[in-house]
């Protein structure tokens, strides 16, 4: 995704000259590309995430278009203030992209980790949250957050994940992407997680059950439209993300549920419980901790559609 | 873009007493405020909109062009609505309305509320780094502007500030000048007493700014500051103005229990009989 995120910025920046990038002591030589095709419009920060969020709403004050860029809980939890009033109260157009989300940085331990950013910038007014689910997912989500005139954040993973879609489906901010039709569940995965969500729906095609998948990338706004059919249409809707079901596209589904109570669908929420990871360990070690696997998203789902509960036992 | 005021020393003096008592009746009037810290600043308010220190003009707010002013203590904000009252931006009659249902004049400067203000600020310790943002913004777009950001000496224990003091410095922006209300007290006593980050002056110096220090009750000493802060190159300016918290008003000088309460009908009588 880091890649696909450079590359694209680079493609941007040589078009639009009010295109500046900002980074936290991250990147350098993944911006290389960049730094020739817009001299200048690379800046390093240095360790100093408040004041580069400040500066960035600075400049977008000023005309230009900046994007904050480091390691997820850096550029958002370090910063949250900033973004709240510098970015959010004063509505201005920055592109906050946090690379590494989730459990991407597994192996660096918790303070790595960042299954809570979705929850603290979807609930800053103005913002709108993108979880971009493939490479694919990230270029469009750039390009589409650069024509929208207020603040945007991005969450990334960092590089190698499966690339899902062939080719680059109609994106639109708020507006979900049905990737594979389905009649007996519904999943509605954010960010990161899809490539995983897309086996578990195969898994379901083995139990004889039809699963759609939805790329729900947009957290915030979410797509009502979408989320009312799916609740008039299927018996289950599932949310899956590499978050915290606290907060994330769960809780945001939730919120709304409570006001739309007229639908036949239940709502079962995956995501990474209410604790911290103590565990050493992959993101395939971390993602399993939490049932964030093709089985465990299975597991969870049919425990729900049989019992009308969430597993009791799960992390 | 032309400056548009350029008052002779003894009309900025004077203009520095009409702010003063703007200051004192909006916040009675409000009744609550913070007159200490905006007192304080009213000199150095009236030579930047007055003494031909910011380019500017009140007809054209938006001009890209003009110089920006901050003021990242926000709770000030009184003395800046006056000096652009003042200045002509809107009716000096609007002032009435600070902190009142309906009026753009809020408690803290709103961006959004009221597009005149260059920054929304209110949380201390964050306005220098959007200064910052549009200092850089100028050199990428190839503008002549100044960015001034006026900053405590309370709020310059936020870290950020020096995150900021160092990020400045490192990208030589000499078309930024801080100007540090150096009151020595903030909220709950003194500086001296609550943290003690002295030694001011040399701690900016050591940062990379060049440092100008200025009596900032002293009109002819405000000017010569500023004047040498335009000549500086290759480093941003640190203006240090040696302030009196609460200054102009005799019972509020240097009493920092004035510095977030509002005077009563009778005090506020009292300051504007000294300010006459
Ligand atoms: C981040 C933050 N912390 C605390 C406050 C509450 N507060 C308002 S003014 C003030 C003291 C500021 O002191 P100084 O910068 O020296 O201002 P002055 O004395 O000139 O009024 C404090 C603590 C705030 N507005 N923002």
């Amino acid at each position: 995704m880091r890649n696909a995120f450079a590359s694209e910025v680079t493609a941007l920046a040589a078009a639009d000259k009010r295109v500046v990038l900002l980074s936290g002591d991250i990147g350098n030589r993944l911006f290389d590309k960049l730094k020739a095709t817009a001299p200048g419009r690379f800046l390093n920060c240095g360790v100093a995430e408040a004041n580069m969020t400040g500066v960035a709403a600075g400049m977008a004050l000023c005309g230009l278009r900046p994007i904050t860029y480091t390691i997820t809980p850096f550029v958002t939890t370090r910063c949250l203030e900033q973004i709240r009033v510098d970015i959010c109260y004063q509505n201005v157009p920055v592109i906050i992209v946090g690379t590494g989300s989730g459990l991407s940085y597994a192996s660096l331990g918790t303070t790595h980790h960042s299954c809570e950013d979705i929850a603290f910038l979807r609930v800053l007014p103005n913002m709108t949250v993108i979880c971009p689910g493939d490479a694919v997912e990230v270029r469009l989500a750039l390009r589409a957050a650069l024509q929208h005139p207020g603040p945007v954040y991005i969450r990334l993973g960092k590089k190698g994940e499966p690339i899902v879609h062939a080719s680059p489906p109609p994106f639109e901010i708020g507006k979900g992407i049905v990737i594979r039709p389905g009649r007996d569940v519904c999943l509605l995965s954010a960010g990161t997680i899809l490539p995983v969500v897309m086996q578990a729906a195969d898994r379901f095609t083995e139990k004889g059950l039809s699963a759609q998948v939805v790329s729900l990338h947009t957290v915030k706004p979410l797509d009502e439209a979408l989320l009312a059919e799916a609740f008039r249409s299927f018996r289950i809707v599932v949310t899956i993300e590499e978050h915290s079901r606290l907060g994330g596209l769960g809780g945001s589904v939730a919120e709304w549920l409570s006001d739309h109570p007229v639908t036949a669908g239940r709502l079962c929420r995956i995501g990474t419980g209410d604790r911290f990871l103590h565990e050493a360990g992959s993101q395939d070690d971390a993602r399993a901790y939490f049932g964030l696997t093709p089985g465990g998203i299975v597991a969870q789902t049919l425990a729900m559609m049989e019992t009308g509960e969430a597993h009791v036992d799960r992390r | 873009m032309t400056v548009q005021h350029e008052l002779p020393l003894a009309a900025l003096v004077d203009k520095a007493r009409v702010l003063r008592r703007h200051v004192v009746e909006m916040i009675t009037a409000a009744k609550s405020g913070h007159p200490g810290g905006s007192l304080s600043a009213a000199d150095l308010l009236a030579a930047l909109y007055f003494g031909g220190v910011l380019r500017h003009d009140p007809a054209r707010p938006h001009d890209p062009d003009r110089d920006r002013f901050i003021m990242s203590k926000g709770h000030a904000v009184p003395v800046l609505y006056a000096a652009l009252a003042e200045a002509g931006y809107f009716p000096v009659e609007q002032l009435a309305t600070l902190r009142k249902l309906n009026s753009p004049l809020q408690g803290h400067p709103s961006k959004v509320d009221f597009p005149i203000m260059e920054a929304s600020t209110g949380s201390l310790g964050m306005g220098l780094s959007v200064g910052i943002g549009m200092a850089m913004a100028g050199k990428l777009n190839a503008k002549d502007y100044k960015v001034y950001v006026m900053l405590g000496d309370g709020e310059s224990e936020e870290g950020q500030v020096w995150e900021a003091a160092m990020s400045a410095a490192a990208r030589k922006l000499d078309n930024l000048v801080m100007i540090l209300d150096f009151n020595k007290f903030q909220l709950d006593g003194s500086i001296a007493d609550i943290l003690d980050w002295t030694p001011v002056p040399e701690k900016w110096a050591a940062f990379g700014w060049h440092v100008i220090e200025v009596d900032g009750h002293d009109m002819a000493d405000i000017l010569r500051g500023f004047a040498e802060a335009r000549t500086v190159t290759g480093k941003p300016v640190a203006f240090i103005a040696h302030t009196i918290k609460g200054a102009g008003v005799s019972f509020i000088a240097g009493n920092n229990d004035w510095h977030g309460r509002a005077p009563s009908a009778d005090e506020c009588a009292k300051a504007l009989a000294e300010l006459a």
